[in-house]
């Protein structure tokens, strides 16, 4: 018995199961990393064969061919070829097909073939094929391929019997190596013609029920409205089920840092700890429930097969305006909060649309910019009616709202216009059959997405929250001081620097301020707001600062303010995550320029507009 | 049915992905749905599978009614 580790790669085209059959064979042990440089990702896991062998399964990206048109496919034929860098060439590898679209998939089976590399083909799905009365001679099939072929359903306990048995056997003898040149590639459809009527039988090409449901969720008005619902319910459900816990796990920080820090000596020490540390780590894990939730249903939708048909709806409108359908969930995403949108890019295979959707993500008004809002707005914009039944200060906000989607759009359309690549970006896009998502892999896809926030963000954000911390507490003020404390720290000079470069924005020192613990996390301006305006009962009483505010300062001001929020450059945890996704500061150098300047321009022309006309 | 995939411009990446996606002659085709806006993308079904195509991708397929047989 050998003991040495096989090394198997799991290989399809999209929508195959491949994840599932990968989350079937290994289970919870995996590893999920990124490969050198690109955002695709290497998953890898490990399970004992029935027989006490080691096998270490790879799993690959999924891919229609290997004409290498995106990163995916140029990695994944690498590493079949054992010429990728680091990585040794698989001792098998087990080509995943889905039983009910063999016509597509064994074209790709018979491009593997031609790499000349020991291979297994799972037909896996059989659940599927079986119900629609797919019938498929797997003799005949394995005969005529030349290779072992096994039948699986990834979504089933034991589903994957006959390939473990396979794979913990002998090696298949590979076939010859072929030369990949476009003449052998149209002749690949012509084998898989001859293949398909030699062993399936298929009584008819679709699933009926996928038929139905798409005669209503692609139809162009009830497709639109059932979009419309669905949205809605996502939406709600963040605010309803992640908001209170985000909130929870805030306070619950707050509290285990007045714990820990509880024996500890008065003193800059104690401040780290209960303002740096813990409150930090409170607001970092405090998006956690709304970035879990909201990923939940975007798996669900993954898993079922509706965010395919969402981009489908949306794809011309997003089109317009240098995006794709795809963009869409994650730009939604946005409005909870942009770290999750940015991360949910993935979905978006084009590298071009992808940057150009993470670059207007966090345009997008996110929940943290509420406090911010609601603040100003209840000081500064009278409750009145306009019209008879509009209330002014929903307006308001409801206009800063639209101010970042068409500020979305218009940059958008600014990247497309500048870009060099003037090339057309393909759709072409899949619509898979709608299935039931598995329990299974929803929790596994969670728990990869989670893990991922926590690990790489974690340690960022902790870092600019204590330096943060840092800047506003020391150096602490001089003996007899009367103002408050961030009055004498480093940020109070930043701030008072700061007044040169926002003053045409009609913004004092107090307010040049307060942006800088915005730039840790938007919502704690008000905090800050109310610190520098030493009000009484700080920021439990917002009434008392609205009136120190509407004391303080002009409604040019704070219209200005109110739409240098709107666009600016504010969340570093938002910069961080840009950075994490494309890995390349040159991005974030970006994004935080583009919106830095529009958000600067745009509050100049309030100030000014606003202050020639009161 | 298709008849041929052309390339837009000389090694057309989009036309080569159409071939390898099954868009070769003598496939029947059909459009299966259109998008809300103008019509576009369309959903395009190829024997079991469908693919949403920009009209100006789809534009590269050029198809043949089918004779009657
Ligand atoms: N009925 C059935 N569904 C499956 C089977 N394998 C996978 N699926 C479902 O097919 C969908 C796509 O699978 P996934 O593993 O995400 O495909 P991938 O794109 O190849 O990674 C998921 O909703 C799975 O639950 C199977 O054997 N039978």
């Amino acid at each position: 018995m050998s003991a040495a580790t096989m090394r198997i790669a799991l290989v399809g085209n999209p929508n195959c199961g491949k994840t599932a059959l990968f989350n079937q064979l290994t289970g919870g042990r995996q590893k999920v990393a990124n490969y050198a440089g690109v955002t695709v990702e290497r998953k890898e896991g490990r399970f004992t064969a029935p027989s006490g062998r080691m096998l270490q399964i790879l799993d690959l990206p999924g891919t229609y061919s290997f004409d290498a048109t995106s990163p995916d496919e140029q990695i994944t034929r690498d590493v079949l070829e054992g010429n990728y860098p680091g990585e040794q060439a698989p001792d098998l590898i087990v080509c995943v097909a889905d039983a009910t679209n063999l016509r597509l998939h064994l074209r790709f089976v018979l491009e593997v073939r031609r790499l000349g590399r020991p291979v297994v083909l799972a037909l896996n799905m059989m659940d599927a094929a079986r119900q629609r009365g797919i019938v498929i001679d797997v003799p005949e099939l394995q005969r005529r391929l030349g290779m072992p072929v096994v039948e699986t359903v990834a979504v089933k306990r034991g589903g994957a019997q006959a390939l473990i048995a396979q794979v913990d056997g002998e090696v298949p003898a590979a076939a010859p190596a072929q030369p990949d040149d476009p003449l052998s590639r149209a002749d690949l459809h012509a084998q898989v013609r001859e293949l398909l009527a030699a062993t399936v039988s298929m009584p008819r090409a679709t699933a009926a029920i996928d038929d139905a449901l798409d005669r209503w969720a692609l139809h162009p008005v009830f497709g639109l409205a059932i979009l419309a619902a669905v949205m809605f319910l996502v939406f709600q459900a963040v605010y309803a089920a992640g908001k209170p816990m985000s909130d929870l796990i805030g306070d619950g920080f707050a509290w285990l840092g007045g714990h820990a820090a509880a024996g500890l000596p008065e003193g800059p020490l104690k401040g780290l700890i209960v303002d740096g540390v813990f409150a930090g780590m409170g607001t970092v894990l405090g998006f956690l429930p709304e970035i879990l939730v909201l990923f939940f249903f975007i798996l669900m939708l993954e898993e079922s097969g509706y965010l395919p048909r969402a981009a489908f709806l949306l794809d011309r409108l997003m089109l317009s305006v240098g995006l794709t359908g795809r963009s869409f969930i994650p730009l939604l995403s946005s409005f909870a909060c942009a770290i999750p949108g940015i991360m949910g890019t993935r979905s978006i295979t084009d590298p071009r649309d992808r940057l150009t959707t993470i670059l207007v993500a966090p345009l997008m008004t996110c929940s943290a910019r509420l406090p911010v809002y609601a603040l100003l707005i209840g000081a500064f914009i009278p409750l009145r009616r306009v019209f008879g039944i509009f209330n002014l200060q929903g307006l308001v906000l409801f206009a800063l709202y639209l101010a970042g989607i068409v500020g979305a759009m218009a940059v958008g359309w600014t990247i497309k216009r500048m870009r060099r690549d003037r090339s057309e970006h393909a759709l072409l896009m899949e619509l898979p059959s709608y299935r039931l998502p598995k329990p299974r892999d929803v929790a596994i896809g969670l728990w990869e997405r989670g893990m991922v926030f926590l690990k790489r963000l974690t340690g960022v954000i902790l870092a600019l929250t204590v330096l943060m911390w840092f800047i506003s507490t020391f150096p602490s003020p001089p003996a007899g001081a009367t103002g408050p404390a961030i009055d004498y720290s480093f940020a109070g000079y930043i701030g008072r620097g700061l007044t040169y470069i926002f003053a045409p924005l009609g913004f004092n020192w107090q307010i040049s301020l307060s942006l800088i613990p915005a730039f840790a996390a938007r919502e704690t301006a008000v905090a800050a707001l109310a610190t520098v305006y030493a009000v009484a009962g700080g920021e439990a009483d917002s009434a008392g600062l609205s009136h120190a505010l509407a004391a303080n300062f002009s409604l040019a001001s704070a219209l200005s303010l109110l739409v240098w929020f709107a666009f600016a450059p504010q969340c570093m945890s938002t910069l961080a995550v840009i950075r994490r996704e494309t890995r390349s500061w040159r991005n974030v150098a970006i994004a935080f320029g583009y919106m830095f300047a529009v958000a600067y321009v745009a509050a100049f022309a309030t100030y000014q507009i606003t202050r020639a006309l009161t | 049915m298709v008849d041929r995939v052309d390339d837009a411009q000389t090694a057309d990446p989009i036309a080569q992905r159409l071939r390898d996606l099954g868009f070769v002659q003598g496939e029947p085709v059909r459009v299966v749905a259109t998008g809300p806006l103008g019509g576009d993308p369309l959903l395009i079904q190829i024997g079991s599978t469908r693919f949403a195509l920009r009209r100006s991708e789809a534009a590269r397929v050029l198809v043949s009614t089918e004779a009657a047989a």
